[in-house]
C-alpha cells in the first residue's frame, strides 16, 4: 500500500514537472470538443437546391413555395432548362433539383397527372444523399395531396375536405433534431478514449526506454502497485477531463446532462480505468515508444472512432467489425452517455450497456498487471 | 533474515538466447563481505549473469543462491535485500535528488524511523549534501553516479550488484565510488560487480575472468598475477609496433602487447633476454629499456583472452580439417 502511493505520488510528480504536458493533456481534450463539436453537428438545414420551374404558373410556384416554405430547403438557382438543372447538380452547386415540366399548371388546372422530376446529387456522402432523398420525398407528398385537396376542394363546391388520416410524427429527445444534441453525447467517450489511451500507453514504455524500468523491477514492487501507481494519476487527469467536457458541452453546445450528473460522472470514471488499463496493456506488450502508438491508434483509436457507433449505426455491420466493437468498452459507454445525456434514462435502463463495460473495464485493467512481468 | 554462509553460490547456471550461449555452466561463490569481480570483454556473459543472480532473468539451466535463497523459489525475497546498479544510472530525470532517494527509500520500506537519519546518511555518503533539490537531469555523471547508488542502498542491502557501475565517470570521482564500496564491505556487505577497468579489479578481493559465457579462472588479483606464467617484459623502444610484431614470432615468447610507448613481452625464461634484444637490434629497432616488472592485471587478462582464444581457434581449425 505504501509502495502504491509512493509510485502515485511519484507520477503526480512527472506530470507537474512537465507543465507543457500538464497543458496539452488538460486543454487538448476541451480543444478537440469544440473542434468537432462544430463541425460534426453540422445540421441538414437550409439545404441549397435549384429549381427548373419550366411552366412558370401560378400552380407550380405555389407548389414550390411548399418546399421552400420551411427551414430544411432554400431556393439558391433557378435553372431555366433542365440541362442547367443537371450542370448545377454535376458542378456539385447543390445538392437537389426540381424539374416542373411546362404543362406542369396547365395539367393540375384541367385535372390531368403530371410529372415532376426529382433530381438529388448522389456523390455527396451517403447520409446527407438520403436525407434529401426523405425530406423531398415527404414535401413533395405532401404537396401533391394538397393539391388534391384544393382540387376536390373546388369540385365540391367548397366543402371542408381533410385528409382521413393525419400521421404525426414526435421526435423525442431531440425534437428539433439538433445535431449536436446526438454528436457532444457520443463526442465525450471518444476523447476521453484518446486521452486515456495515450497516457497509459506511454506510461510503462517510457520507463523501459530510459532504462528505470530496470531499476525497478530488482526492487520488490509488486506489479499490481506499479500498474494502479501509473493508472490512478491519470484516473485523476480524465476525471478532470470529464468534468470539463461536460461542463463545456452545456457551456458552449447547450447540451446538458438530462439524466443523472453523477451516474454519467461515475461510470465514466469505469470507463477510464479500463481504456487506462487498456493502454497499460498496449505499453507492456511495446518495446518502444513507436510501437506502442502504432498499437493504440490502429488497433484501438481508429476503431473507436469508425466502429463504436459514433458516426455510423452498428446495426449494419458484419458480424466481425460488430463483435470488434462489442469488446471495446468505448461502443458501450458510448450507448451509456447517450442514454444519461439525451434521453435522461437512469442506470437501471442502461443495463445492458454497463455491466459489458464494466466486465470489460476488469479484464483489460487485470491483463494490464498480468502481462507486466517483472522480467528483462 | 535466512542464515548464510555464501553470499552467491551457483552450480552449472546457463542462458541461452537461441543457439547463442550467454552464461555456460558458471560455478563459483562469492563469501559474505567480499568484494568479488567480475572481468570480460564486452559480450563475455557478465551483465546476464548478473541479472540472473538478481531474479530478473530467468537461468536455462542449473540453480543459485543469492544469500541462501533459490532464485528460482524466493526471486522476491532477494529482491528486498540487494542493491542494484547499472551503468545507466536509472534515475529519474525531473526528480530531485532527495525524491529520487525518497522514491526508492519508500519502494524498500525503509522504517519510517529509521527514515529520515538513513535518508540524511545516503545525502552525505554521495556527497549531495546542498544539491538535494536539483534534478537528477541537472547533475553531471559523478554525481549522477553517486545518486544512482545511493538509491540502490537505500534500504542498506547486504549484497550489491555493480553493472559496470563506473562507466563513463572520471578516475577521481572512481576512486572515490570504490571507497564507499570498501566502507561498505568493511561494514559485512557483499560485493558482486563487473568491470572494464583492470585498476578497479584491483581492488576486488577476488577476481573471475569470464570469456564466451565461461568462467575461465578465479582467484585474487595477486594470484592472478603471481599465476602468470613466463616472465614479464616491458621493453622502450622506436617502434613498438615492429617490434611487437618481432617478438610475436619469436621463439620462446609467449606473448606481446603493446601498452603505451611500451611492449610487454611474456618471456619464457629471464635469460632469453640478450637473445631477443639482438633480434630487435638486428632488425634495425633501437632498444632504449628493457626491465623485468610485476605483471599487471591487464597483462594477465590480456595474456588469458589471448590464450583462450587461440585454444578455441584451434578447435575450430581441427573441426575443419
Amino acid at each position: 500500500m505504501e509502495r502504491l502511493l509512493t509510485v502515485i505520488k511519484k507520477e503526480f510528480l512527472h506530470i507537474f514537472r512537465d507543465p507543457r504536458t500538464l497543458a496539452l493533456i488538460i486543454l487538448l481534450p476541451a480543444v478537440l470538443l469544440v473542434l468537432l463539436g462544430y463541425g460534426v453537428s453540422g445540421e441538414s438545414k437550409d439545404i441549397e437546391i435549384a429549381i427548373a420551374d419550366l411552366s412558370k404558373t401560378d400552380e407550380s410556384r405555389h407548389y414550390i413555395q411548399q418546399y421552400v416554405a420551411g427551414s430544411d430547403f432554400s431556393y439558391a438557382y433557378d435553372a431555366m432548362s433542365e440541362d442547367e438543372l443537371l450542370d448545377l447538380i454535376n458542378e456539385d452547386k447543390t445538392k437537389a433539383g426540381i424539374l416542373i415540366p411546362e404543362d406542369f399548371g396547365r395539367s393540375i388546372a384541367t385535372n390531368k397527372p403530371v410529372q415532376v422530376q426529382l433530381y438529388i446529387n448522389g456523390s455527396v456522402e451517403p447520409s446527407t444523399a438520403q436525407t434529401v432523398q426523405l425530406k423531398l420525398n415527404a414535401i413533395s407528398q405532401s404537396a401533391a395531396q394538397n393539391v388534391l385537396i384544393d382540387v376536390l376542394t373546388v369540385k365540391t363546391g367548397g366543402m371542408d375536405i381533410s385528409m382521413p388520416i393525419d400521421t404525426r410524427i414526435k421526435l423525442l429527445y431531440n425534437p428539433n433534431g439538433d445535431g449536436k444534441l446526438y454528436m457532444i453525447p457520443g463526442l465525450i467517450p471518444i476523447i476521453l478514449q484518446v486521452q486515456t489511451l495515450l497516457l497509459s500507453a506511454l506510461a510503462i514504455v517510457k520507463e523501459r526506454e530510459q532504462g528505470t524500468m530496470e531499476q525497478l523491477v530488482v526492487t520488490p514492487i509488486r506489479s499490481w502497485e506499479l500498474m494502479l501507481g501509473k493508472i490512478i494519476p491519470y484516473l485523476i487527469v480524465t476525471l478532470f477531463n470529464t468534468l470539463a467536457l461536460i461542463w463545456l458541452g452545456g457551456l458552449i453546445f447547450g447540451v446538458g446532462v438530462v439524466g443523472s450528473y453523477w451516474q454519467l460522472v461515475g461510470l465514466s470514471m469505469i470507463f477510464s480505468l479500463g481504456s487506462l488499463g487498456m493502454g497499460v496493456l498496449i505499453s507492456n506488450l511495446s518495446e518502444s515508444q513507436m510501437q506502442a502508438m502504432y498499437l493504440a491508434v490502429f488497433i484501438v483509436l481508429i476503431p473507436a472512432i469508425i466502429l463504436s457507433g459514433l458516426m455510423l449505426p452498428r446495426d449494419g455491420m458484419p458480424a466481425f467489425t460488430y463483435w470488434f466493437g462489442e469488446f471495446m468498452p468505448v461502443t458501450h459507454f458510448l450507448e451509456i452517455t447517450r442514454g444519461i445525456m439525451l434521453k435522461g434514462v437512469n442506470a437501471a435502463i442502461l443495463w445492458d450497456s454497463i455491466w459489458p463495460m464494466i466486465i470489460l473495464s476488469i479484464v483489460y485493467f487485470a491483463a494490464s498487471v498480468f502481462t507486466f512481468k517483472k522480467k528483462l | 533474515m535466512n542464515q548464510y554462509e555464501n553470499a552467491v553460490e551457483t552450480k552449472g547456471i546457463t542462458k541461452k538466447f537461441g543457439n547463442f550461449t550467454a552464461v555456460d555452466a558458471v560455478d563459483f561463490y562469492i563469501e559474505k563481505g567480499e568484494i568479488f569481480g567480475l572481468l570480460g570483454p564486452n559480450g563475455a556473459g557478465k551483465t546476464t549473469l548478473m541479472r540472473m543472480l538478481c531474479a530478473i532473468m530467468q537461468p536455462s539451466s542449473g540453480s543459485a543462491n543469492v544469500m541462501g535463497w533459490d532464485i528460482h523459489k524466493n526471486p522476491e525475497n532477494i529482491k528486498r535485500n540487494i542493491g542494484y546498479m547499472s551503468q545507466r544510472f536509472a534515475l529519474y530525470n525531473d526528480l530531485t535528488a532527495k525524491e529520487n532517494i525518497n522514491f526508492y527509500a519508500d519502494i524498500y520500506k525503509v522504517p519510517v524511523e529509521k527514515r529520515k537519519k538513513r535518508i540524511e546518511k545516503l545525502i552525505r555518503i554521495a556527497g549531495l549534501t546542498g544539491f538535494e533539490k536539483v534534478q537528477a537531469k541537472n547533475l553531471s555523471g559523478a554525481w549522477r553516479q553517486r545518486l544512482a547508488l545511493a538509491c540502490a542502498i537505500a534500504h542498506h542491502p547486504p549484497m550489491l550488484f555493480l553493472d559496470e557501475a563506473t562507466a563513463g565517470v572520471d578516475p577521481v570521482s572512481r576512486r572515490e565510488f570504490w571507497d564507499l564500496i570498501y566502507q561498505m564491505a568493511d561494514e559485512g556487505v557483499s560485493v558482486l560487480a563487473t568491470t572494464h577497468y583492470m585498476d578497479e579489479a584491483e581492488y576486488c578481493n577476488k577476481v573471475g575472468l569470464i570469456l564466451d559465457g565461461k568462467l575461465i579462472s578465479i582467484a585474487s588479483p595477486d594470484t592472478l598475477k603471481d599465476g602468470l606464467e613466463g616472465n614479464l617484459a616491458a621493453i622502450e623502444c622506436d617502434n613498438p609496433i615492429e617490434a611487437e610484431d618481432i617478438l610475436d614470432r619469436f621463439e620462446g615468447v609467449l606473448d606481446a602487447s603493446i601498452h603505451g610507448v611500451l611492449v610487454h613481452a611474456l618471456l619464457k625464461a629471464k635469460n632469453m633476454k640478450e637473445n631477443v634484444l639482438k633480434a630487435l637490434s638486428s632488425a634495425g629497432i633501437q632498444v632504449k629499456r628493457f626491465e623485468f616488472i610485476q605483471p599487471s592485471l591487464e597483462d594477465v587478462f590480456i595474456n588469458t583472452v589471448e590464450k583462450q582464444r587461440k585454444l578455441t581457434h584451434k578447435v575450430f581449425t581441427k573441426g575443419v580439417d
